[in-house]
């Protein structure tokens, strides 16, 4: 009945949005902003153990303008946020931004002169992760989170 | 090697000036994958040959001293964990230890045992990945993986003794959080069998290795006069030929007890580092074996009731239960808990980096005046440009990864 | 020679040479140090180096001691070493609040103009001879010396200070 008795076999019908977004978030190209000590505990998760390579996020970039998820792990000081935000500038649309561990997520345990209390005062971030540092499960359960998203977002989102 | 101008500002108007020269100016970091860390160098090249680099740091700093005087004695081991965060129980038994010389407690020998066998794992977790780093800046990606298969191996290690994987705040002034787990001795043997084999085939790709072993010798080379004057200490000072380990000539936690080896090597190069780390790594499962063959028993704090929290039940106050109440009442009341003599104490201890010392001035109050880290990875990014002068843009991502600087430490 | 001669024998050695810039010494746990006339310190230095064999700077810091009874307000920290004889010394000089200049030991240990710096940083101590004098760890155009006592921890809203992206 319909389109779908015209069509050869093998062939599916459905809308270009779950298209988009299903092969959006089983390609994430993370870009790790990696600080402090968090680093260390997403280079545990990008590595054997804990691989995440096994959600699509395998094809880690370091220049900003190749990459769609930016992953701050670590506390951004002074010095470092004007840095934090000209990345995030230069990433191109769609984008998306996990604030991993404490620290960037709200100051952690340094309510001091010198650490920005958390990134979310001045870039957009659409999933925290608690921890000091989160344990790679934590990170990985982040970028599930973020597939779903991904995947519930409408073909207009990024468009400004 | 010309001195380096003073701001970029002031580099471009250098080269402006000079129209039709072949200089150019990179800027290296902060983000970058190469630099270990918020690091940035702003180098000028002529051709590939740095003729001169500036570095600036401070894109990590967190104000760790002033925070340090805001936190007991005590708290100040959850700040300093995360310093040097690829061997946080280094950075935590170096602070105990200097708390402790300020305050001129002995610890019992099993912590000291204890506080050895955890010193040598997170000297070995750094050293390993240190290599694996080195490797993969190289090109080599697998001894990378691999290096940190061992290190997630350590981690299980930490987390079943200390409660966490990389944060342990695992010292107190005194003695320890806890004692071992019943099992620890062989956990720990069988990680060193493994961590023993995966050094062995670390070493057989890379000891042999053409590509290596171009971009490693004489790659970064340090004169051993210049190494004293820049305050290099661990295995960059002992690369250019200086026996200085303060594990043999300042022992601290018992190290005179055990027999072990230093690394030395003399041409100050990028392998020399190389081959001291992979010598420590040995020489770090030789310490851990003596250490748990002669783990001893008894307490692990040290039985100073102003210091560490009796027992509440404890059977040395003959007024039962009310003593020990009242000592850790105390302890815990603002205004009370660990009060050091009004003094300062500077101690270093041997971390993987160098020498990591603290300086500690008391007042008599449960805050610490004055809570001063002497980083080792400070005095080694200075001597940085020294090392690079005249070589080329390659040797210095090389070099980079050999000095093992953890941006942590250096801007506190 | 056993740790306490050499710092002994460096304590003597001042008093001797520097007898007019030596103030007093002290110490504490076994660890020994002088405190010396600010004007004299990089002679004093020097000549520890020179004569007594302190190859080594291994720390350059200051303390601020507001609200205490101290000479000054400000002393500087010079923590040396010795490789031959494996022995650490300190060396002291106090700073007032209203003249905080002192001659840098750049000259000495290529390891002093990075530690100076911090210092100037953290402190607002300047240091005559020093070549390169700006700021290491805060940002160029900070204001303030975040290490001094009367500085509060959580600063004066520098940290809160940057532009806001919306998505």
């Amino acid at each position: 009945m319909g389109l779908e008795s015209w069509l050869p076999e093998g062939a599916l019908t459905t809308r270009v949005e779950e298209v988009v977004n299903w092969g959006r978030k089983n390609s994430l190209y993370p870009m790790p902003f990696g600080v402090a000590c968090c680093a260390i505990e997403m280079m545990s998760t990008l590595t054997s153990r804990y691989d995440l390579a096994r959600f699509g996020a395998e094809a880690i970039r370091f220049s900003p303008r190749q990459s769609d998820l930016m992953i701050v792990s670590g506390r951004i000081s002074l010095k470092m946020m004007p840095v934090l935000a000209k990345i995030w500038e230069q990433m191109p649309e769609p984008k998306w931004c996990i604030s991993m561990g404490a620290c960037a997520s709200c100051g952690g345990i340094f309510d001091t002169y010198a650490l920005v209390q958390g990134v979310d005062r001045f870039i957009p971030v659409d999933v925290y992760v608690p921890g000091c540092p989160p344990r790679p499960e934590s990170l990985i359960d982040a970028v599930l989170k973020i597939q779903e998203l991904v995947e519930k977002e409408k073909l207009d989102a990024h468009v400004r | 090697m010309e001195r380096s101008a003073r701001t970029p500002v002031e580099i471009e108007e250098q080269v402006d000036g000079d129209l039709g020269s072949k200089r150019m100016i990179v800027n290296f970091g902060p983000q970058h994958p190469a630099t270990h860390g918020t690091l940035r160098s702003i180098i000028q090249l002529e051709g590939e040959t740095v003729k001169s680099m500036d570095l600036e740091i401070g894109y990590l700093h967190t104000g760790f001293e002033k925070l340090g005087e805001f936190r007991s004695w005590n708290q100040g081991v959850t700040i300093s964990d995360r310093m040097n965060y690829l061997s946080p129980l280094c950075n935590n038994i170096g602070l105990s230890v200097a708390c402790e010389g300020l305050m001129g407690i002995e610890i019992t020998p099993r912590c000291a045992a204890i506080r050895v066998i955890l010193y040598e794992l997170a000297r070995l977790a750094d050293h390993i990945i240190m290599v694996g780093l080195q490797a993969m800046d190289l090109g080599a990606f697998s001894v990378m993986l691999w290096a940190f298969i061992e290190r997630e191996k350590m981690y299980d290690v930490f987390e079943a003794v200390t409660g966490a994987r990389l944060t342990t705040s695992y010292t107190r002034v005194g003695g320890l959080f806890r004692d071992v787990p019943h099992d620890f001795e062989e956990q720990v043997r069988k990680l060193m069998g493994e961590c023993l084999r995966t050094i062995q085939e670390m070493e057989g790709m890379l000891n042999e290795n053409r590509i290596f072993r171009d971009r490693t010798i004489g790659v970064n080379t340090i004169s051993k006069a210049d190494a004293i004057s820049f305050g290099l200490t661990g295995p960059l000072l002992r690369a250019c030929g200086v026996p200085y380990d303060i594990r043999k000539s300042q022992p601290y936690c018992g190290y005179e007890q055990y027999d072990f080896e230093i690394a030395v090597e003399q041409e100050g190069d990028v392998w020399a580092r190389y081959r001291i780390r992979v010598k420590e790594m040995y020489e770090s499962l030789k310490i851990i074996d003596q250490a748990l063959k002669n783990l001893p028993d008894g307490p692990i704090n040290v039985d100073a009731p102003e210091v560490i929290i009796p027992k509440k039940d404890s059977h040395n106050h003959p007024t039962g239960g009310m003593e020990g109440l009242i000592y850790h009442f105390k302890n815990y009341m603002h205004g009370h808990g660990v009060q050091p003599p009004v003094g300062e104490y500077y101690r270093g201890t041997e971390s993987p980096n160098g020498e990591l010392g603290f300086y500690l001035v008391s007042d008599g109050t449960m805050r610490p005046w004055r809570w001063r880290v002497r980083p080792p990875s400070l005095y080694t990014f200075q001597a940085f440009p020294t090392m690079c002068a005249g070589q080329t843009i390659s040797d210095v991502v090389s070099g980079l990864s050999s000095l093992n600087i953890i941006a942590g430490e250096l801007d506190r | 020679m056993t740790p306490v001669d050499l710092q002994q024998r460096a304590i003597a050695h001042i008093q001797s040479r520097f007898s007019d810039a030596f103030r007093r010494t002290d110490a504490h746990q076994g660890q020994h140090w002088v405190e010396v006339e600010r004007s004299a310190i990089v002679a004093v230095l020097r000549s520890l180096r020179d004569d007594l064999g302190f190859d080594v700077l291994m720390d350059l810091t200051c303390v601020d001691w507001l609200g205490k009874e101290t000479p000054e307000r400000y002393s500087m920290v010079y923590q040396l070493f010795s490789f031959e004889h494996r022995q650490y010394f300190r060396v002291k000089c106090w700073l007032p609040a209203d003249d905080l200049e002192v001659d840098s030991a750049s000259a000495i240990w290529k390891s002093a103009p990075w530690a100076e710096r911090e210092v100037w940083d953290m402190f607002g101590v300047r240091f005559r001879g020093l070549d390169d004098h700006r700021r290491l760890l805060t940002p160029v155009d900070y204001t303030g010396h975040p290490l001094r006592k009367d500085y509060p921890l959580i600063g004066h809203g520098e940290r809160s200070n940057f532009p806001h992206y919306v998505k």
